[in-house]
């Protein structure tokens, strides 16, 4: 089991938008909510109320500081499983608890076997995958593996819950091996990128970089000559000899 | 990398244990101890309590210990099923063996149980480096030198054991104590090779390729996700401070090479009170051996921390 | 978006059989959340009576589906263990946290002793002040019946000069009034705003910019969130966005690109003022014997109303009345001012920290968009006089503002002068611009007055009229002689135009009995003994202040809150609300509305989990006290109780004008009205059918330009929104300002007092100008050399959030956000700790360094500190020991001025907290780990202990097995 599958039918995945992520924290706490009830349940939450709480999430944002000075951009940056076309986490696994589907290629553990040994999160260079010290499993972005086929919910409802949630729109789901996806296409034209490609684990989820700052084309500063009065006198007497048309109510 | 006790005492006591394991196996092939298998009786079960010591402890890290044989499952692709699996097959000859020297039969079947548990005793320690070495997310552990590591000091530590029982019943042979010297001379140069290798390599990964923002320009860190240490910073997180590590380093070198070269020359030179000495020498390197697995944690970076303010990895 | 065809059959061979179709829950619920102000529509599910799930509705007009990072988080505010569980008689003293629970019957029974007390005594006795209230029409009604003046809810402290300043200008205001055109604009400015109550509508929005290319703005000392996805970031210097906007005016006027025909049409830029100083009515319009204003028709030759659309108004030249005096055009005053060289780029650019060529540029950039790149929609529409219009042309550049402007107490004026500004471009309700929500707009200035002066304050009798009004001259002013009728002193000469009242104020005045003393204090859901009071310290003491005899100053304090927030140790009688989803609610037309620029909508909410304690919701609550005290419009002739079913009874019953009532959808009987109709007894079960709202489109031909629109405003006075449908004409120049001014100048029955004069006639100037904040300028600058402000965290509601399992996670503690340069110069890096002062007090907090933030600025992220005791928290809580407010250093009162006197720390003219005025100096602290001030840990109100693990769903998964 802990083989990875040779090629999956899909690559599903997610594609965020770092240039439109404005760092709300409702895809963290929607997938919170989500999951906590769901295929991973629960998510336990330690020290809630007190002194150091923390907890299983399955999708955390960051804020980074990129660049100096004057050119100091603020870029939130959600970080969830990357659902990995060969990915260590899954053939470390010593009892294959975690597994690739082979279908759509969604990373899972399954949390009737993993004895928590912990080695698939330390094979994970992006720290997505989270134990759960109460449950006593691994746990991690099941993709809403338990939302994206659910029959018992609307059609348009069969996204991950962090999708649904996202109120900016910075997040797409869809089938990354399929270049006519509209996901696929978004990351072509946007210039979607891995994250530390380098490290050969060939992600499927892709950010989508924060773009070039819009600007105003061609701002013709003035009006049409015709519309120009004569350039003598002060600006209080040029503005009233422009505004003195005439103008009906 | 945290460094969890559990995982602490079982790779030090389960190598150790393999270590006593090798020695006394090749003594019986080689045909070099005197026959008294009280000895190798009391050599074995030390071997062997260790090595079960150790595989105990090392469920205790575990969520679901009560699953825990689903862990020999994945013995081809997973270095941790593989050592699970080489340790159960290790019980296999050297519980035979015990059970031959208990009952005290004389048989040839001796010989190749003990291959096979010298054999054994490698593959299963080599299976320990490896689980570390394979992973690439930590530049300190992704090294060919972390097997060998291992294997240098499950020997070394074996080795000492093996000359502290022995002692006990009987004059040490010659051969031993030179094993131990070589082997704690070969361990400490492996080591240090090995603290030269990391600290030269600054590490490839950055946070700008982590993030791919850079460029932009630097990238670091404003707000974390959390305002509390997660399960990743807690368990990927875990480091130690460069003076601290160089002082434990220097520890490690004097406690589990030096001090206990010295007790062992000194008792092949004096020729008396070895027990004592080989006593002194192993109790000093099991302090060092922990301090040195605990380093060897503790000074591991994962490259997941680049998300939370490491620069590079 | 992406659905994948459920697969059949048996899976990959090896791989885990998992059931990809677990239902949900077994029942889903729609209701309204409430997790903020914003008021998202809610999918809840729920599963063996637990709620399992929460999502957004799609169909709902304010959030369409999504849902915020605090909606998402729901169930734990839902299953909080700081939840009060019972109504709690104070036992030991004030603070303590000492209560003892009592009986609904014994609760409700002291209530009424004490208020009838008062209102048989001296209604004004009773102070009820509301704070995040959703049901402000019911509260303020019930303080109405009640007879007591002094009644408001937290605008006062939140954003009434947002609220005014658009008003008063065009009877509509950013806020909660109106929305970018957020499908059309190609130029947005957003000028200080975190996070606002469209919590979920501006990042759909910010959505949808960013997907069409549009460029947007961002104005704001910091750089986080909204700000940092901007184009164009515009690091301002606090409390100088006046001198900004002013320079952009100034370029608009000097390039002469500014839309003439619009402000011809739509303003009163031609409406002519009279110019004779010293003369009573200087500086007032020029008007005609109807009382209409004038304009010069230049096509005439002669004076007409400024009514008449068959003119052509000039919008220059000094023209002489027929009494033979002076009268100039707005237009010309204006261009006056803002040509001004104190507006030019290069005089404002160093003080305000923008270069003086990027204001220039940005100058142009909004011309171009709005001038060369305008909408022209296929839209024919006909304006209020009858003239139809075959397109609809748009300017499509739109703004959006909140607390950054509102925050300071020059927040007014410089909130006009955004407004000015759009107007100038022509960009108000029209394609791609600024869109007005229904019910407004207004008219500007709003005609509606504010009540409660002393004479008119009798015993055991309700109030002429609604509290909170819009004053147009000192006439209106609720006082007798100098003496303010209000506790808060709203309407009185300290703040004239406070038209949501002083909230910060009362218990600053309360406790020094001035005006008046009170005997009751009432307050709901405002945590005013911790986050939204200026001078907590000092807060705390006013609450626990005794007299000579020992008694407290503030003889009783009832309360009502759902949580244990630092307020609740304060309150004498605490009556427990439920939480959101435990019952009704009224988000009503009549208060703060959910409509969008397409739609009038209002909503509900409805009890979709039982409580598990006994709690009630407070509205039921006070329609319950209401007949008990026996308020006219609750009760029946023979005394009884006219809505025994409680507030759903109320929301359908209750009629505020005949047809008109607190829920605008299914009115009549047979449900078939929209406004205006009689009480349909189904109109709830019609609101469950629809999702718990209801929203009614408008045309697209009433789409657009709705303050001169004759299809809108025809329909706005049908469903009782508008009393008529005449234009909104916006107010470039603010007649009633000057009425105050002239006041101040000697004129009129009504004059302020001779300490007030000056300040009256400086700040009450009809045009908007800039002034530097008060407390910037009445500290010495080498002493608090810094701004200090806040964020809100989108993540977080004010207080409420820190006793959420999940939102908590996310921010424990704050650090106070510092520029790296300041950082170098003070000697700290990340984490350090620091002492940061102003005149008020000091706070010690730990920093965290950044780029993105003005150099002259710290801030930090709002009511994230709390006091130990308080929220179910453990008192090792991060919250508590590294959490800290700029509250405890924001003075409720400014510095003492020349007279002696201390005003409050507000703007001039609305009374409007200025809480983004705070000066302070910075310095290393030695030592770590905690915070200073920390108060001593209040007892738990006697909660259970709080669970120290959760594994919520756990019983779900359980279930499944
Ligand atoms: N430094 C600084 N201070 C500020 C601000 C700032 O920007 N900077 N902003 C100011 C502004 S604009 C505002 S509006 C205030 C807000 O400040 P507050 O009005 O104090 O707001 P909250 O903390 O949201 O909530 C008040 C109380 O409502 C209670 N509550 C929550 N839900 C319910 C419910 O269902 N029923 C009842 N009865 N009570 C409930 C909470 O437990 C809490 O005690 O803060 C102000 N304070
Ligand atoms: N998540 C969440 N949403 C909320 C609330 C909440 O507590 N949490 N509270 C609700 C309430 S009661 C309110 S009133 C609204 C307020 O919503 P916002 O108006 O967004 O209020 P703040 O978060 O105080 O943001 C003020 C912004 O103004 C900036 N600023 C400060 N001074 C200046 C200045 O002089 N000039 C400019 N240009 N910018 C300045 C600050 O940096 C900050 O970004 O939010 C509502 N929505
Ligand atoms: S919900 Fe969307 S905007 Fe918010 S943090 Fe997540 S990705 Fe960013
Ligand atoms: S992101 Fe980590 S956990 Fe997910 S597939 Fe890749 S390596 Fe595995
Ligand atoms: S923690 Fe679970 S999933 Fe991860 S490697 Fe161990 S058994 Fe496999
Ligand atoms: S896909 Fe589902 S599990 Fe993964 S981050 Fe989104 S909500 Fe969480
Ligand atoms: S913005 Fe968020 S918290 Fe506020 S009402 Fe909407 S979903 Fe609820
Ligand atoms: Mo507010």
């Amino acid at each position: 089991m802990t083989s990875l599958p040779a090629t999956t039918n899909k690559k599903l995945g997610l594609v965020i938008d770092l240039d439109i992520c404005v760092g709300c924290h409702a895809c963290a706490t929607s997938c919170k909510e989500w999951n906590t009830g769901g295929y991973s349940a629960p998510l336990s939450d330690h020290d809630p109320y007190g002194g150091d709480p923390s907890g299983a999430w399955l999708n955390r944002v960051h804020a980074f500081e990129v660049g100096e000075g004057a050119n100091a951009k603020t870029v939130h940056f959600p970080r969830s499983c990357l659902h990995c076309e060969t990915p260590d986490c899954v053939t470390v696994c010593p009892t294959g608890a975690s597994y690739k589907r082979e279908e759509d290629g969604i990373v899972l553990v399954n949390p009737d076997t993993c004895i928590g040994c912990k080695l698939c999160s330390w094979a994970c260079p992006y720290g997505a995958r989270e134990y759960d010290y109460d449950d006593g499993v691994m746990k991690k972005c099941t993709l809403c593996v338990d939302r994206i086929y659910n029959e018992s919910i609307p059609e348009v409802d069969r996204i991950p819950a962090c999708v649904r949630a996202c109120p900016t729109g910075a997040r797409g789901f869809g089938d990354l091996g399929d270049p006519d996806s509209d996901v696929s296409k978004n990351v072509a034209a946007r210039g979607g990128y891995n994250l530390l490609d380098e490290f050969g684990y060939k992600p499927v989820n892709k950010y989508l970089p924060p773009r070039a700052p819009v600007s105003v084309a061609g701002t013709k500063s003035d009006r049409p000559a015709e519309q120009v009065p004569k350039p003598d006198g002060s600006a209080v007497e040029r503005l009233f000899a422009w505004a003195d048309q005439a103008l009906s109510r | 990398m945290h460094p969890a006790y559990s995982v602490i005492v079982f790779t030090t006591a389960s190598g150790a244990g393999y270590g006593l394991l090798f020695w006394l196996s090749l003594a019986q092939v080689f045909g070099l101890m005197p026959v008294d298998r009280w000895l190798s009786f009391t050599q074995i079960v030390v071997a062997l309590g260790l090595i079960t010591a150790g595989l105990i402890s090392s469920t205790l890290h575990l969520g679901h210990s009560e699953r825990a044989i689903g862990a020999f499952s994945q013995w081809r692709t997973s270095w941790l099923s593989r050592e699970g699996v080489a340790a159960v097959a290790t019980y296999v000859p050297s519980g035979l063996m015990a059970f031959i020297w208990l009952l005290g039969v004389e048989t040839s079947w001796v010989i190749p149980l003990a291959l096979l548990s010298a054999a054994g005793a490698v593959v299963t320690v080599y299976c320990t480096g490896m689980i570390y070495a394979s992973l690439r997310t930590i530049r300190q552990w992704y090294l060919g030198l972390v097997p060998a590591n291992y294997l240098v000091l499950a020997a070394v530590t074996g080795a000492l054991l093996f000359a502290l029982t022995t002692a006990i019943f009987e004059q040490v042979p010659a051969w031993v104590s030179v094993a131990c010297l070589i082997g704690l001379a070969t361990a400490a140069a492996l080591k240090s090779w090995y603290w030269q290798t990391i600290d030269a390599d600054p590490g490839k990964y950055t946070a700008e390729m982590a993030t791919g923002l850079g460029h932009i320009g630097k990238v670091r860190p404003l707000d974390p996700p959390h305002t509390r240490p997660n399960f990743v910073m807690r368990e990927m997180g875990y480091a130690v401070a460069r003076k601290h590590a160089e002082k434990l380093r220097r520890f490690v070198l004097l406690g589990l090479f030096a001090v206990p070269a010295f007790m062992v020359l000194i008792a092949l030179l004096l020729g008396i009170g070895a027990p004592v000495f080989y006593l002194i020498a192993t109790c000093v390197a099991a302090v060092g051996i922990i301090v040195e697995r605990w380093l060897f944690f503790a000074e591991a970076e994962h490259v997941s921390m680049l998300f939370y303010g490491h620069e590079r990895a | 978006m992406l659905t994948v065809p459920m697969k059949k059959g048996a899976p990959v061979s090896g791989e885990p059989v998992i059931d990809l179709s677990v239902p949900v829950g077994d029942k889903v619920e729609k209701t309204t959340c409430y997790m903020c102000a914003c008021r998202c529509g809610i999918n809840v599910h729920l599963r063996d009576g637990k709620v399992r799930y929460i999502e957004g509705n799609r169909d709902h007009p304010v959030n369409k589906g999504v849902l915020c990072g605090k909606g998402s988080a729901g169930i734990m505010q839902h299953y909080s263990p700081a939840r009060l569980r019972a109504p709690m008689k104070r036992v030991g003293p004030r603070g303590s946290g000492q209560f003892e629970e009592i009986s609904w019957d014994e609760a409700l029974g002291l209530a009424t002793d004490w208020l009838s007390d008062v209102r048989k005594k001296d209604p004004k006795q009773l102070a009820f002040f509301t704070g995040r209230d959703q049901s402000q029409s019911l509260t303020g009604l019930w303080a109405m019946q009640f007879g007591t003046p002094n009644f408001a809810a937290h605008g006062g402290f939140c954003s009434v000069n947002m609220a005014a300043g658009g008003l008063y200008t065009f009877g509509g205001a950013f806020w909660e009034f109106g929305d970018p055109d957020w499908e059309l604009t190609k130029y947005f400015m957003l000028f200080g705003v975190a996070e606002d109550h469209a919590s979920n509508p501006i990042k759909m929005g910010i959505g949808l910019l960013k997907e069409r290319g549009a460029k947007i703005v961002s104005v704001n000392p910091v750089r986080t969130g909204y700000n940092a996805v901007a184009d164009e970031w515009v690091g301002i210097r606090p409390g100088t966005d006046g001198l900004f906007v002013g320079a952009l005016i100034h370029e608009l006027f000097r390039n002469q690109t500014v839309d003439l025909d619009y402000l011809v049409r739509y303003t009163n830029a031609p409406w002519l003022v009279i110019e004779d100083p010293g003369a009573k009515d200087h500086g007032l319009f020029a008007r005609g014997e109807d009382g209409d204003p004038l304009v010069y028709d230049k096509a005439s030759g002669g004076f007409a109303s400024a009514m008449r659309v068959d003119t052509t108004p000039a919008l220059t030249g000094v023209r002489t009345l027929e009494d033979g005096r002076k009268a100039r055009p707005v237009f010309e005053l204006m261009a006056e001012r803002y040509l001004g060289d104190e507006y030019s780029p290069a005089a404002v650019a160093s003080q305000i920290g923008v270069a003086a060529e990027d204001i220039r540029r940005i100058a142009k950039e909004l011309a171009n968009v709005a001038f060369e790149q305008e909408i022209v929609l296929d839209q024919p529409w006909t304006d209020w006089a009858g003239r139809r219009h075959e397109k609809m042309i748009g300017r499509p550049v739109s703004m959006h503002a909140m607390r950054g402007i509102s925050a300071h107490s020059n927040g007014f004026h410089t909130c006009r002068l955004i407004h000015i500004l759009q107007i100038l471009l022509g960009s108000i309700d029209c394609p791609g611009g600024f869109r007005y929500k229904p019910p407004y707009p207004k008219q500007a200035p709003p005609w509606l007055l504010p009540h409660g002066a002393l004479q008119d304050i009798r015993p055991e009798e309700p109030l002429g009229g609604p509290h909170l009004g819009f004053p147009l001259g000192p006439q209106h002013l609720l006082i007798d002689d100098d003496k303010p009728a209000r506790i808060d002193k709203g309407f009185s000469w300290d703040a004239p135009m406070s038209a949501h009242g002083l909230m910060h104020m009362v218990i600053n005045n309360a406790a020094k009995q001035d005006p008046y003393k009170i005997d009751v204090l009432f307050m709901y859901m405002a945590n005013m003994a911790w986050n939204s009071s200026m001078n907590v310290p000092g807060t705390i003491e006013n609450l626990t202040a005794k007299d000579d005899n020992g008694d407290y100053v503030i003889p009783k304090i009832i309360y009502s809150d759902a949580y244990y927030s630092e307020m609740v140790p304060y309150a004498d009688l605490i009556l427990p609300d439920t939480t959101y989803l435990e019952r009704w609610d009224c988000i009503s037309l009549l208060d703060r509305p959910i409509s969008t620029a397409e739609m009038a909508a209002d909503s509900i909410r409805h009890p979709v989990v039982k409580p598990d304690r006994d709690v009630r919701g407070f509205q039921e609550v006070l329609i319950d006290l209401a007949a008990r005290l026996g308020f006219p419009a609750f009760t029946n002739e023979d005394g009884s109780a006219k809505f025994p079913g409680g507030y759903p009874d109320y929301m359908v019953n209750h009629e505020r004008k005949p047809g008109v009532g607190p829920l605008a959808g299914w009115r009549g009987k047979d449900g078939s009205r929209v406004g205006r109709g009689d009480p349909n007894p189904d109109q709830l079960q019609r609101y469950l059918e629809n999702g718990a709202f209801f929203a009614h489109e408008l045309t697209p031909e009433q789409a657009y330009f709705k303050h001169a629109n004759k299809a809108y405003l025809e329909w706005a006075v049908d469903v009782g929104f508008r009393t008529v449908a005449k234009p909104t004409i916006f107010q470039l120049y603010c007649e009633p300002l000057q009425a105050f001014r002239l006041a101040a100048e000697g004129h009129g029955e009504r004059q302020p007092p001779e300490s007030h004069r000056e300040r009256i006639r400086t700040y009450f100037d009809p045009l908007p100008f800039w002034y530097q904040p008060f407390e910037e300028a009445m500290v010495a600058d080498g002493d608090y050399p810094l701004h200090a402000i806040t964020q809100r965290p989108m993540h977080m509601y004010h207080s409420w959030g820190s006793q959420n399992a999940w939102l908590r996670q996310i921010t424990a503690a704050n650090r106070l956000y510092i520029h790296h340069d300041l950082g170098k110069s003070v000697g700290v890096k990340d984490d350090d700790w620091v002492w940061l002062a102003s005149h008020q007090g000091r706070v010690k907090c730990q920093v965290r360094l950044m780029d993105g933030c003005n150099r002259d600025t710290v801030w930090t992220w709002n009511a994230i500190g709390k006091r130990r005791g308080a929220w179910g928290l453990d008192d090792d809580s991060p919250e508590a020991n590294q959490g800290f407010l700029l509250n405890h250093l924001i003075s409720e009162l400014l510095p003492e001025g020349g007279g002696g006197y201390r005003y409050s720390n507000s703007d001039p003219i609305t009374g409007q907290a200025a809480w983004f005025d705070l000066r302070v100096s910075i310095k290393r602290a030695d030592g770590d780990g905690e915070t200073e001030p920390r108060f001593e840990p209040t007892a738990r109100g006697g909660l259970p202990p709080s669970p120290d693990k959760l594994a919520y769903g756990e019983e779900f998964k359980k279930a499944d097995r």
